[in-house]
């Protein structure tokens, strides 16, 4: 039965051989297993007749075991360690089997089948093993092809976001340059809207000015007369009203001046410092100018201003430039309600623009209110966002309230909220904390 | 002869009152003022006979000059002669003049006012 043996270890070094073709091992070993396994096959039909009987059992299993035990020190079948293992089973087999019928060769002939059959399970052990490992094996490959593909569907898939994030990240500076520049743009847009209030505000106090520091020279004249007739009494009165000319001039000179620097202010970049301020100071100035500024481009229009200002109201840190240019946007947005009212018709109609300022714990509160077409329901939740504009193409940029809530909510911790009902008021109220952390 | 003075800008009276000291010196002219359309309505209530001139600014907060002129020409034409009214405007636009006129003012004159020229108006209102 040992003919099995020879087999098993003629087909180890068969596979051995095969497993390592296609391989850069192949070369070292490619030889060295086809002799190997020529030599186990001559083996086998040469001992027979060299050695003597009780010798010959031994020599299958001593070779296989020799090839076993070599293969499995050697480093470069690792990989088919669990393969060559399966062996063991016929080398321990074929051994047994020598021995048993070396020294009761009775009791060998007696069961005689039983280590035949012994012999044949270990060897069809190595076959079973074999084909399991096989199906495992091209099942792994499949995987590792899988997996292979997977990969490189990842790899582009991961490259092609990478990209993507990188135009995406293009695009918000892109926008970020952009939102400066339309930022810029509204500034200058409402500065221009402005211009005819402030021209005409400015106008006011200079013709003051003028008629003022005119009639002194017309005073002095007269004092000069009443002085050669000896009037001293009236030349007194008439250097007292003198006197009251030259405040007045100063007074209306400190005014235009503060409304021309006022307008440099709103031009100018903001430059993050935050000061203490006088909101009712603030909010006055420029409800005039919304208010001139509209008018300068509709005449007949009119409205009633009313001012309620707390007059205790504390200073408040914030950015004048911006806080105004919310404020203007306000205003600017009540007086044209109120003028899209008017327009409807009514003769009784009287547009009413308030503003007051209330002083509560830690925080003031500024209310912006008029009588005006009010707020639809359907749209109140959108008046924030950018570009959002009920006014005629062209005319509104869509971004007065949705910059407004940026410097109230993100610039100063502030809140705005609005309050209106459709064809009757509208009424913004802007919340800001007393001292603001930048 | 009174003249009223309709203004929101308190500094014109001064500003009159300097201008025509003379005037008011001799007796010839005595002005008085109003801040508001409204006020210049509540002073006419009683005084609407003596006041023989009235000089009102258009833009006003509240009442404007216009609806002022409308009220007037309404209300205080009687007994005659009603008054004279000039409309004062820093927008001498020919819409603010039409709209002067078709309500009935007698003139219109512009801001910067100039103070020459009302006086020659004033001696040809007397005249």
């Amino acid at each position: 039965m040992y003919f099995f043996v020879y087999i098993g270890a003629f087909l180890l070094l068969t596979r051995l051989r095969t497993s390592v073709k296609y391989t850069e091992l192949f070369d070292k070993w490619n030889q060295t297993l086809r002799w190997a396994a020529i030599g186990v096959a001559v083996s086998f039909f040469l001992f027979e007749k060299i050695f003597p009987d009780e010798i010959t059992p031994f020599l299958g299993p001593l070779i296989l075991g020799f090839i076993v035990a070599y293969t499995l020190k050697e480093p470069d079948f690792k990989p088919l360690k669990s393969f060559i293992n399966t062996h063991l089973p016929l080398v321990i087999v074929g051994f047994l089997d020598a021995v048993v019928d070396l020294i009761t060769p009775k009791f060998y002939a007696e069961y005689d089948d039983y280590f035949q059959i012994g012999v044949l399970l270990a060897f069809l052990w190595i076959f079973a093993r074999w084909a399991s490992t096989k199906k495992q094996q091209q099942e792994l490959r499949m995987m590792s092809v899988k997996k292979d593909e997977l990969e490189a569907v990842v790899a582009e898939r991961t490259a092609e976001l990478t990209k993507q994030r990188n135009e995406l990240q293009d695009l918000v500076k892109e926008l970020k340059a952009t939102q400066a520049q339309l930022i810029q743009s509204e500034k200058m847009a409402s500065l221009g809207e402005l211009t005819a209030g402030i021209a005409h505000e400015i106008q006011n106090p200079l013709n003051f000015v003028n008629n003022f520091s005119e009639v002194s020279a017309e005073l002095i004249d007269e004092m000069e007369e009443e002085l050669e007739k000896g009037d001293k009494e009236e030349a007194l009165a008439i250097a007292a009203d003198i006197k009251q000319n030259l405040e007045k001039i100063r007074h209306h000179g400190k005014r235009a001046d503060g409304i021309v620097k006022g307008m440099l202010q709103h031009s100018r970049q903001s430059n993050n410092v935050k000061e203490a301020t006088d909101i009712n100071k603030l909010a006055d100035e420029y409800l005039r100018l919304a208010y001139h500024g509209l008018r300068a481009k509709d005449k007949s229009f009119n409205a009633e201003l009313i001012t309620r200002f707390s007059e205790n109201l504390p200073l408040v840190e914030v950015l004048p430039q911006d806080v105004g240019r919310v404020l203007l946007n306000l205003f600017t947005n009540a007086f044209y309600a109120t003028q899209q009212k008017q327009k409807q018709g009514d003769p009784k109609y009287r547009p009413v623009v308030e503003v007051a300022t209330i002083a509560k714990k830690g925080m003031i509160e500024v209310f912006v209110r008029d009588n005006g077409t009010g707020i639809p329901e359907h749209i109140k939740d959108k008046i924030m966002q950018p570009f959002f504009t009920t006014k005629p193409t062209g005319e509104g940029t869509g971004l007065g309230l949705s910059l407004s809530y940026d410097i109230i909510v993100k610039g100063h911790n502030g809140k705005i909220d609005v309050q209106t009902k459709e064809g009757e008021y509208t009424e913004f109220v802007i919340c800001i904390p007393l001292s603001v952390k930048n | 002869m009174k003249i009223l003075v309709v203004d929101d800008e308190a500094d014109v009276q001064p500003l009159f009152l300097q201008r025509f000291r003379k005037e008011i010196r001799n007796n010839e002219i005595e002005f008085d003022f109003a801040l508001s359309g409204e006020d210049a309505l509540k002073y006419l209530e009683d005084k609407h006979s003596e006041v023989v001139l009235i000089l009102s600014d258009i833009n006003m907060p509240g009442m404007s000059g216009i609806e002022l002129l409308g009220h007037i020409r309404e209300d205080f034409g009687d007994p005659p002669p009603p008054p004279v009214v000039m409309m004062v405007t820093a927008y001498g636009d020919e819409e603010n003049y039409k709209q002067a006129m078709d309500k009935g003012a007698n003139d219109f004159l512009t801001k910067p006012l100039d103070f020459d020229l009302l006086k020659q108006k004033l001696k040809n209102l007397t005249a």
